[in-house]
């Protein structure tokens, strides 16, 4: 039991008091900044040193930075429709946000984790996680772009997720909110005892990178925050932290609080996975939507999946053990060698670091303080190595700079702190702006971390930069890593809300970044793979129009024998094969959005015409210099009309 | 005179890189291009430098009202250019064989390099004629016609040797590698030549006798 309430908030009072005068004390002079300046400053035409890759929170998005510059390049879009390409409004993007609850415009996009090999980052893809709507995205690092989403059953506020393990064997996605499985109607104070926290293990196809649910392990009622892989020795485990044990399910930030440990659940994902590959585990009936984007024929394709393999823990003995934690947990980190699992406790001043080596001696000991739900737990004592007596309140995530030291951030007081894994004291404190929540070091939860710059991604912004009104971005910070002291260099405006990011060295990505998909592999079923293929045919009040585009111009550009009531399509195919050359597609009184089509690409406008008229419709594009002439009208003839479908271009 | 028929034998062998390799090669940069685009100029063809830079350049190129560059079929050039050439290769090996054995002497070696130089001359003097050709006979319907300050219309002719601002364009025209080993081959047949030579004057009479 503890005691916070009042007594906490008079607590962080204080703590906020105390920073703000170390900040004050440390305000930095003009040398130390013009140093600062130079680390940051990548000259005109030059190129940034990393990737970084942010997620976007509630933007639904994630976005591509550069490091040490805090410059951003890309918006990805993989949960929101994204006007800006057209994702989600083209025919092709439609079924990317298809769910078993139908079209699903949005999602909150939270923990982006880059593929791994020997669980070092090896540059294929990059997964993200929708947190409301539970789903795992699949991004392509050669074309940028979402090329799969699974949705998660039996899961709700998909939160310890989107961490792979270190061979990517599997995406894993834990649920924050347990819920009845199946879901049910029930009474909600009914929680306790009945509801199930669903841990998913999502495999990845070397060749491909193809999801595929294999199995979701159904655990007590509490709430897994957030996870991540053993890596080396602790290869085979995985490791969540939970929160609310106290299976609360009203004013949780009082009623999750209450128990002085929760738990970091260890599971041996191996072992379960060889149970159910023996037949083990139950078959349930589950409706979910699983998308798949084809970069071939351009095209999303969402199929639903009618049934999950759910496995009881307790019928798998030694799969799982509960690792006692203080004071609600947030962050659970792994350090590169696999020895150590980090437990924020979000409450607390300390941070608290269990020993892999001294985990599987108290099983094998059987060092245990009673059970939950049939599942052990492990004697505190027994698997702690260390505390870290940290000065600060508040820690919620920590990273490795492969140089034995780990840096943990904290919220409550405002700071990222650095410390030595192996003595667990304090090297080095510096204030953040303001409350940080997550940091990234390229790789730094990897075997292989590149611990050159941290990047702490704060919650609130206040006076950072001039003010917009009561809604701001939010604010990153960028400091240098590579000495003793940490060395604040920069800030920079975040989009979104950043919950976690990846990143790796520039070069890994480089050279297979795609500059143009290829014509002659275009098979999207309505391509023009030339002007002389351009046509435009009808199918009952169906239009289809078969259109190229190329600078600076569309065939056809001129189009009669529309009918108010059809559906016309625009099948858009960019003729051009020049890195960057996109042509954007967009005609009045369209209920969507524009499109961009890349070179080589085909995508699909829909626009149904509900007036008499001579329409037209331009490149949205800047393409060329000729770019305001690419343009071109379609006639639109009542009902009733007998006009004849006739399309030219240049006549 | 043998050195020398080894020379004569050796130097026509270098011209069969004209069969693999470019002969010439015209870049393309501009602001917008940082990887500039490129032709390679091929005895038997144009290629991109890169895949798709051809495509490219005729893309650029239709605001100025220019054709399309030439296809392989479209110039009687580039299916004559591979048989002269290859009759070049065997006259030339032909001719040094036969020195070899005596049969003839350092004479022909001069006649060869200087029926491949008029060749060669007259080779530039065509790709040059095209390029003019292609850079003034522009579509009177051009995008943009763009003139002189005195009037007359601008000419597109890329330099037959050498860098010039067309334009946002900065364009050279350079010998290719296959370019660069037929100069090689030549001056390894100017020297046969020259060995001859000097091997008939210093001991007119030994010559056969060597």
């Amino acid at each position: 039991m503890k005691k916070i309430r009042y007594s906490t908030l008079a607590f962080l009072g204080l703590a906020l008091v105390f920073a703000s005068c170390n900040d004050a004390g440390k305000s930095s002079n003009g040398a130390l900044s013009s140093s600062a300046a130079e680390k940051v400053y990548v000259a005109p035409g030059e190129q940034d040193e990393y990737y970084a890759f942010l997620s976007g929170g509630y933007s639904g998005n994630l976005t591509v930075y550069g490091l040490p510059s805090g410059r951003m390049f890309k918006e990805i879009p993989v949960f929101s429709q994204f006007p800006t390409s057209g994702y989600g409004y083209s025919e092709e993007t439609k079924p990317m946000l298809n769910t078993s609850f139908g079209f699903i415009p949005w999602d909150d996009l939270h923990h982006p984790d880059i593929s791994q090999t020997n669980g070092e980052l090896d540059g294929r893809w990059v997964f993200v996680n929708g947190n409301n709507t539970p789903r795992i995205a699949r991004v392509s690092l050669s074309t940028f772009e979402t090329e799969e989403i699974i949705e998660v059953p039996n899961s709700a506020g998909n939160h310890s997720s989107s961490f792979i393990t270190e061979n990517t064997e599997y995406v894993v996605a834990g649920t924050r909110f347990s819920v009845p499985v199946p879901q049910r109607d029930m009474p909600i104070n009914e929680y306790k005892g009945n509801f199930k926290g669903a841990l998913s293990f999502i495999s990845v196809a070397p060749e491909d990178g193809r999801m595929n649910l294999e199995f979701q392990v159904l655990m007590p009622g509490f709430n897994y925050d957030l996870s991540h892989p053993g890596r080396g020795k602790s290869h085979g485990w995985f490791f969540f932290s939970t929160y609310n044990t106290e299976e609360a399910n009203s004013l949780l930030e009082v009623m999750a609080s209450q128990n002085d440990k929760d738990f970091i659940a260890a599971v041996n994902w191996q072992k379960i996975e060889e149970y159910v590959k023996n037949g083990g585990g139950t078959k349930m009936p589950a409706n979910y939507a699983h998308n798949v984007y084809d970069e071939e024929s351009h095209t999303g394709i969402s199929t639903m999946k009618k049934e999950v393999i759910t496995v009881d823990p307790t019928m798998v003995p030694g799969s799982i053990y509960f690792l006692p934690t203080p004071k609600s947990p947030h962050g659970c980190d792994v350090n590169p060698t696999g020895e150590y699992i980090i437990g924020s406790g979000k409450l607390s001043a300390d941070i608290t670091v269990h020993s892999f080596d001294k985990m599987l001696a108290a099983i094998e000991g059987e060092k245990f303080d009673g059970e939950a739900y049939g599942i052990p737990v492990l004697n505190f004592e027994e698997v702690l190595a260390g505390t870290v007596k940290s000065g600060g309140l508040g820690p919620l995530h920590t990273e490795f700079d492969g140089k034995g030291n780990a840096y943990t951030t904290f919220f409550i007081s405002s700071e990222v702190v650095k410390w030595n894994v192996g003595t667990w004291e304090v090297v080095d404190r510096k204030p953040t702006y303001y409350s940080v929540g997550h940091l990234m070091i390229p790789g730094g939860n990897s075997r292989k971390p590149f611990g050159k710059y941290v990047v702490a991604m704060n919650k609130i912004t206040k006076d950072r930069y001039l003010p917009t009104g009561p809604e701001m971005e939010h604010s990153a910070q960028i400091y240098d890593i590579s000495g003793e002291k940490m060395e604040l260099l920069y800030d920079f405006p975040t989009h979104g809300e950043p919950h976690y990011a990846a990143g790796c060295p520039a070069e890994l990505l480089k050279p297979n970044s795609k500059k143009i998909y290829r014509l002659d592999e275009n098979k999207h079923k309505y391509a023009t793979l030339g002007p002389n293929d351009a046509r435009v045919e009808r199918e009952g009040n169906e239009v289809h129009i078969y259109m190229s585009t190329i600078r600076s111009h569309f065939t056809p550009d001129n189009i009669e024998g529309v009918k108010v009531g059809d559906k016309v399509y625009f099948h858009i195919t960019n003729q051009e094969q020049d890195f960057d050359v996109p042509h954007g597609f967009s005609i009045i009184g369209q209920n969507t959005s524009e499109i961009l089509v890349m070179p080589g690409q085909t995508k699909t406008s829909v626009w149904e015409p509900k007036r008499v008229g001579v329409w037209p419709f331009y490149c949205t594009d800047f393409c060329s210099a000729l770019h305001q002439e690419m343009q071109g009208y379609v006639r639109v003839s009542p009902t009733n009309s007998n006009i004849e479908l006739s399309w030219s271009v240049g006549e | 005179m043998k050195k020398a028929s080894i020379l004569m034998i050796l130097g026509p062998l270098f011209l069969l890189g004209l069969y693999f390799l470019p002969l010439w090669n015209i870049m393309l940069g501009a602001p917008q291009y940082p990887e500039p685009l490129g032709m390679n100029i091929h005895i038997n063809g144009i290629r991109g430098v890169s895949e798709f830079d051809i495509q490219n350049i005729d893309g650029l190129n239709h605001y100025i009202g220019m054709r399309t560059l030439p296809k392989d079929e479209d110039m009687w050039e580039f299916s004559a250019f591979p048989i002269i050439v290859g009759g070049m290769v065997a006259l030339g090996v032909f001719i040094g064989l036969l020195g070899f054995f005596k049969k003839l002497n350092y004479k022909w070696f001069w006649g060869w390099f200087i029926l491949m130089s008029v060749l060669g001359a007259l080779g530039m003097y065509d790709f040059n004629a095209w390029m003019v050709d292609y850079g003034t006979n522009l579509d009177p319907n051009a995008i943009m016609k763009l003139t002189n300050l005195d009037g007359t219309p601008i000419s597109y002719k890329p330099p037959l040797l050498g860098h010039v601002k067309m334009l946002n364009f900065d364009v050279t025209s350079m010998p290719a590698s296959g370019a660069w080993f037929m100069f090689v081959g030549m001056t390894l047949i100017f020297i046969a030549g020259y060995l001859g030579w000097k091997n008939s004057k210093s001991a007119p009479f030994l010559d056969t006798a060597e």
